[in-house]
């Protein structure tokens, strides 16, 4: 039985992997052209990147506080949410203590990762995605599959049938009339909303700035008309000085969209002052560490360095061939294959599979703008798994190997007595690692033990 | 990155660790893993009670399994000697592989110590030995298979400095170079649609450029290509590094 993985993708239609594929790959092409056009050495900076997250995760004990100080002194309001629902319910109290009843919101991840925009529904209030992507995702109650671009997996006809089934204009897959249409819609939903949500992509520990990147703008329109700004932020997410922004900045728009900055940059430095014409009033900003403390005591840690970036998916074989709803998880690709399981916490074993769901190629690491050992990672949670002894479909068993292999006698009997795959067709040969091989592939030649007779024979005139 | 840092290469005599692949199908490239090593005069010991490097059970997470047979390997490769291996795989498993599943073992620092000893054949030619260049003569087209567990090694560079400078071959170049041909151990059999797929997408590439002949570092990526061609009835012709540069010795590719 292959693995749940492996099923997805063998079902997948043709035309969603090949605008999966085509996409990914211009995006990751793009993306080493211009790091190895722009910096002598690319690699050195995503090392040096690596070492100051590495650093930061390392050191939250103090970066925390630190930030949570800044960010009071400059006139916002700092909550600590241990769990996803205690994140939830922090936006529910402060929505509830204004009076708000909607909310415009820009793309973030942990926001998906704790499921917000669903629980606010739940509490009969408006949560509105203003990104292009992610608001498509969400008038067709879908879930992103890339972390960078939600609707890798949809083309423009997906896209213009449901804006005419939500009443956006009649069928039109022109992109530009799309985008058109969403931003007229969005429009009035900005105007009306009382709160915007944000995520952040870094907040640096010496400013309490809080930093943003976004392509399309709608994250500077949420804070526009709305009077209170809630930031949800994962507490990995801290860098300890504004300066370290040049390095990561310089790497992550090259690395996740291939550009040398993204389109929009901000530095919010706190609530509206005294003076300044516009921006909201309010400003909390809610660090939400739902299992990261868990994943930070782990063997896996180095997890947290990562800006979501997207470019280990983009570079990733399997996620090319999968797609990224085929991860079941918020985070798919490599990064989700090592985060997704890690923040299951107890119920690790329901993803126990992602991370054997690579040929531990290392494109990933190769490309990772902080440097993570993403394979690493993956094996040591391949690892975990069999200590935990959770069921591995398809696997072979390797305990009557290693007590082969670490004999020699048993080994050269071993090499003799593979031959029997010369002489019998292997569809009689009861072994499933054999006929999942061969369903495809034909075997060579078995030759076991030659090369040790062909050895002997030339040393023997020696001797 | 990977642990890769290597000792200096002193003496002129080292181990052979020919790989489960040779020792069970492809014999001709260990022979001619010899041959090459005895050209550039250098004394080539098989040390009989070798096996494995461990890596099936140490990607399939059973790292207990796995260190039973890393323990059988640094006991069999003992000694100052460097081992030499004809795969960028098995190599990478003794230099990092077994490192990672060692950390927190009373004995990681032997397992380190074989790690720093251990050479890929184009790596240890290269820059083990200094050898830039190779002689003899190779009238062939090749394109030349990165496989991926030489990724952050010396291996590719070594291997298309070799291949290069060989009378008569012509090293071609094909899209998405860098991209896993979908082995990857027990991922071909507990993945094999992706796998397959993966495989495809790199015959069609290498197929593409239409060279004489694919060769690798590594048996293993060539065992799962070649199979799906030639189940495919469309065979291509992939070599191991090692019998380009012995054949190269004697004049030409075998027919
Ligand atoms: S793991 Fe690295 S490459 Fe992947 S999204 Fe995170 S930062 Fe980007």
């Amino acid at each position: 039985m292959p693995q749940p993985i492996d099923q997805f993708a063998a079902r997948l239609p043709a035309d969603k992997r090949a605008s999966v594929y085509q996409s990914t790959k211009t995006t990751h092409e793009k993306r080493t052209r211009l790091l190895f056009d722009q910096f002598g050495d690319p690699d050195r900076l995503r090392r040096l990147a690596g070492d100051i997250k590495q650093h930061a995760i390392e050191n939250l004990d103090t970066y925390l506080p630190q930030v949570e100080q800044r960010l009071r002194a400059s006139g916002a309001q700092v909550h600590w949410a241990s769990t996803g629902q205690a994140a939830c319910e922090a936006v529910l109290r402060i929505m509830r203590d204004r009076g708000a009843t909607r909310m415009v919101k820009a793309k973030t991840m942990v926001s998906e990762e704790i499921e917000l925009a669903h629980f606010l529904e739940g509490h009969g209030l408006e949560a509105v995605e203003t990104d292009l992507g992610e608001f498509i995702v969400q008038i067709d109650d879908d879930h992103p599959s890339h972390i960078v671009r939600p609707i890798i997996h949809k083309n423009r006809r997906e896209i213009a049938t449901s804006f005419e089934r939500e009443g956006l204009g009649a069928y039109n897959d022109d992109p530009a009339t799309i985008t058109r249409r969403a931003r007229h819609h969005l429009r009035h939903k900005y105007l009306a909303a009382d709160v915007g949500l944000t995520g952040a992509n870094f907040v640096s520990a010496e400013s309490g700035r809080v930093v943003l990147v976004t392509n399309e703008g709608n994250s500077r329109f949420c804070l526009a008309a709305t009077r209170c700004h809630i930031v949800l932020v994962g507490i990995e997410k801290i860098v300890p000085r504004d300066r370290d922004l040049a390095v990561l900045l310089n790497l992550l728009g090259r690395s996740g969209t291939a550009q040398d900055l993204t389109v929009y940059t901000e530095f919010i430095g706190g609530p509206r002052r005294v003076g300044q014409p516009d921006g909201p009033e309010e400003m909390h900003v809610i660090f939400v560490d739902n299992g990261r403390t868990e994943v930070l005591a782990s063997d896996c840690r180095e997890i947290l360095r990562c800006i979501r970036c997207g470019a280990c998916l983009n570079v990733c074989p399997i996620y090319r061939q999968a797609s990224g709803h085929a991860y079941r998880s918020v985070y798919p690709g490599p990064v989700g294959a090592v985060l997704s399981p890690l923040l299951m916490g107890e119920r690790f074993p329901q993803k126990a599979d992602l991370p054997k769901a690579s040929s531990l190629c290392g494109a990933c690491h190769e490309v990772c703008p902080v440097n993570i050992p993403i394979p690493d990672l993956l094996l040591r949670l391949r690892a975990r798994a069999k200590e935990e002894n959770v069921p591995s479909p398809g696997s072979p068993p390797m305990g009557p190997w290693a007590l082969i292999a670490a004999q020699p006698a048993a080994w050269k009997a071993a090499l003799a007595g593979g031959r029997i795959i010369n002489h019998l067709p292997v569809k009689l040969i009861p072994v499933p690692a054999l006929q999942a091989w061969a369903a495809k592939r034909s075997l060579p030649e078995w030759r076991g033990g030659e090369f040790r007779k062909w050895m002997k024979a030339r040393q023997r005139p020696s001797a | 990155m990977l642990n890769a840092e290597r000792a200096p290469v002193t003496g002129r005599k080292v181990q052979l660790m020919a790989t489960c692949l040779c020792d069970a199908f492809y014999d001709d490239v260990a022979a001619a893993t010899v041959e090459v090593l005895e050209h550039l005069g250098v004394e080539v010991v098989f040390p009989e009670g070798q096996t494995c490097c461990g890596q099936p059970a140490f990607n399939g997470g059973d790292w207990a399994a796995s260190r039973k047979v890393v323990r059988h390997t640094v006991r069999t490769f003992a000694g100052e000697d460097p081992v030499v291996i004809p795969s960028a795989s098995c190599a990478a498993m003794l230099f990092h592989g077994a490192v990672l599943e060692f950390e927190r073992e009373a004995d990681a620092a032997e397992v380190s110590a074989l790690g720093r000893r251990t050479w890929e054949l184009a790596d240890f030619i290269v820059n083990g030995l200094g050898v830039k260049t190779w002689p003899g003569r190779y009238e062939a087209r090749v394109a030349l298979h990165r496989s991926c567990h030489s990724r952050g090694t010396e291996t590719v560079p070594a291997a298309q400095a070799l291949l290069g400078s060989i009378a008569g071959l012509s090293l071609v170049e094909f899209g998405e170079a860098e991209q896993c041909c979908g082995f990857g151990g027990t991922f071909a059999v507990t993945f094999p649609h992706l796998s397959s797929a993966m495989g495809e997408l790199k015959l069609e590439h290498v197929r593409a450029v239409a060279p004489d002949e694919y060769v690798s570092p590594d048996m293993s990526c060539m065992m799962h290509l070649g199979g799906l061609a030639q189940a495919e009835g469309k065979p291509i012709r992939a070599r191991h590094l090692a019998q380009v540069l012995r054949d190269a010795l004697k004049g030409g590719p075998r027919s």
